[in-house]
């Protein structure tokens, strides 16, 4: 099943403004991160995916269901986190999400019943009976991530869970994504503007700027076609490399550094080994492990 | 006995916790139809202030005990009197003022507070359509304000029915008496309810759309005022149209007639234009209502 599939699909708003730009992308079930600048266009896929927006062209399905033909449809199936505040300070969490588990569709005991459950899952025990008013941001974000789940869907759209958090609040918030991911048999998509928050959590990332698709792939596919050790030796660069080459690994020179893809661990007794015949003093060698985002940056001066 | 050995062998620990993990909801999941009862249900509910705090409860519960005191004091006047003080139509026109703060109280409770907190997009990104949203607030908005008033009608009519001395006659005859009173009162309901509505769904403070809704219905009154006498004798009689208020009573005069003016004709005068001021009201509260409708098209996209 393909959770969530576009084909050219644009957006512009009111003829002039665009925030999509012919965006074709396929991914599996599992955790997506959906990662882009401010105003890449995020926002704007999310509410489409939800049907709330219709794409100026272009097809979209979620599910395998048309989101602009049966939103409705979509919407049983989907949880939504908005990224803005959205609870009423004066309800508690508890009401707050059996309410809306109703107008999920739950009957009323179920919506009660779920409802605790949600807010269990996301960690607010005692407190969920006290107005939300009163909440730390932490736990707002967990009950909004609550009413998103009170209806048991099959996908989870979630814009920024980790706006306002501080750093423990950030990687409270990603652990309990991640297990709703992997453990409760939900498929996630995860918003940010930070790559380094969501390439640790998902499995798959789609990346956008400026409503174009910059990369969408398997996070692995994106991390380990790009380990690269750097070595560094003092003097005889020249005959290292000639001597890497002879070797038959495929040697970049990044000035004083040589970068050697690895491809697995004998790449290091390679290097080592030649840098000792040559008798030469090695001055580092280490794995360069290649953030995502460097993918990303290289990609965009090669599109420049 | 083996229960009891066992359990002494394996005492098992009370109130353990077990973290059972994620449960997959198997259940039901109901259509449009119960979402909208829920949260029409919802919105009645919140109209008197059930399920909230004991703060929201006092000003509902205030006005339906003055409108349910008035009730019991003309059924007691009416039966030592052996005569009606007020028609049914008539309770209701008198109460129409208390109905009104109650809907500037109420209104804003049922919209403006969701616009404030900004929980719109939780209830569009569910599967319930933007209208329905709209209508189930406007249908809970109407009922509550009939129940008002209908509600204390209704103690007005236990009181007659009890003390008559016609038997079931005289029963009879003032059941036929209620019921135009019970659709006079859902008229004002309706009218109330959708101008109300709209002016409270177009603002987030709850303040603001109170003292919206007060304006509309009163601020009106003086125009009606300033037709009423101006020399022209049409300007007079269709000078009830300029406001709400009066509108509800010309469209009662004409349906209603001595229900609820009695022989004498009263202040209001609305000639031969009865037609024209149901008219007005039906598109009124039509044209209200799809603007409602077409603000909740656009609200929180």
């Amino acid at each position: 099943m393909t959770l969530i599939a576009t084909q050219s699909l644009t957006k512009t708003y009111g003829g002039r403004v665009t925030a999509l730009t012919d965006l074709t992308v396929a991914v599996e079930p599992g955790i997506i991160g959906l990662v882009g600048a401010n105003g890449a266009g995020k926002s704007t896929l999310i509410k489409i995916l939800l049907g709330l927006i219709a794409p100026t062209s272009g097809q979209v399905s979620v599910l395998d269901i048309d989101p602009t033909a049966e939103p409705a449809a979509v919407r049983a199936r989907v949880g939504y986190m908005p990224e803005h505040d959205c609870l009423p300070p004066d309800l508690s969490a508890a009401e707050l999400v059996t309410h809306l588990g109703r107008m999920s569709g739950l009957p009323r005991t179920a919506a009660r019943e779920r409802a605790s459950e949600a807010l269990r899952h996301v960690g607010l025990y005692e407190e969920r009976y006290r107005p939300v008013g009163g909440y730390s941001t932490g736990m707002k974000q967990r009950v909004k991530l609550a009413q998103a789940l009170v209806h048991d869907p099959d996908l989870l759209l979630l814009d920024e869970p980790t706006n306002g958090l501080d750093p423990a609040g950030r990687d409270a918030m990603l652990a309990l994504v991640h297990r709703i991911g992997t453990e409760f048999g939900i498929s996630v998509l995860v918003c940010s503007h930070l790559l380094g928050e969501v390439e640790r959590i998902c499995d798959t990332l789609i990346a956008i700027d400026g409503g174009r698709l910059l990369r969408a792939d398997h996070i692995s596919a994106m991390t380990t076609a790009t380990d690269v050790l750097a070595v560094e030796v003092s003097e005889g660069t020249e005959e290292l490399a000639a001597r890497l080459a002879a070797l038959d690994l495929p040697v970049a020179r990044d000035g004083r550094l040589l970068l050697v893809p690895l491809a697995d661990d004998s790449t290091y007794d390679l290097i080592l080994g030649a840098v000792a015949e040559l008798d030469l003093p090695l001055h580092r060698l280490d794995q360069r492990r290649h953030r995502v985002s460097e993918l990303f940056a290289t990609r965009e001066l090669t599109h420049a | 006995m083996p229960e009891l050995s066992s359990a002494a062998v394996r005492p098992t620990p009370t109130g353990v916790i077990h973290d059972i993990g994620y449960q997959r909801y198997e259940g039901p999941r109901l259509g449009r139809r119960h979402v909208f009862g829920a949260l029409y249900l919802h919105g009645l509910r919140t109209i008197f202030g059930f399920g909230r705090s004991a703060k929201a409860k006092i000003f509902p519960w205030l006005v339906v005990g003055i409108v349910t005191l008035v009730a019991v004091a003309l059924a007691a006047l009416r039966s030592q009197l052996g005569e009606p003080v007020a028609t049914y139509a008539q309770f209701a026109d008198a109460m129409s003022w208390l109905v009104l703060f109650f809907v500037a109280v109420a209104a804003p409770e049922l919209v403006s507070r969701d616009l404030r907190s900004g929980v719109l997009p939780l209830y569009f990104s569910r599967p319930l359509p933007r209208a329905d949203y709209a209508l189930a607030k406007l249908l809970a908005l109407v009922t509550g304000l009939w129940l008002l008033l209908g509600g204390p009608q209704l103690v007005m009519f236990l009181g007659a029915a009890f003390t008559t001395k016609d038997g079931l006659k005289g029963v009879w005859n003032e059941l036929l008496d209620l019921l135009p009173g019970l659709l006079y009162a859902g008229l004002w309901a309706v009218v109330f309810a959708s101008v109300g509505l709209l002016i409270a769904s177009l603002t987030g403070k709850r303040a603001f759309a109170a003292g919206g809704v007060v304006a509309v219905f009163l601020m009106t009154t003086p125009i009606v005022g300033v037709l009423s006498i101006l020399p022209s004798h049409t300007a007079n009689e269709l000078a009830g149209l300029a406001s709400p208020t009066t509108l509800v009573q010309g469209v009662g005069i004409w349906s209603l007639g001595d229900l609820l003016v009695e022989g004498d004709p009263g202040e209001m005068m609305i000639g031969g234009f009865g037609p024209v001021y149901a008219l007005v009201a039906v598109l009124l509260v039509a044209g209200a209502a799809a603007l409602l409708l077409a603000r909740y098209r656009k609200v929180a996209s």
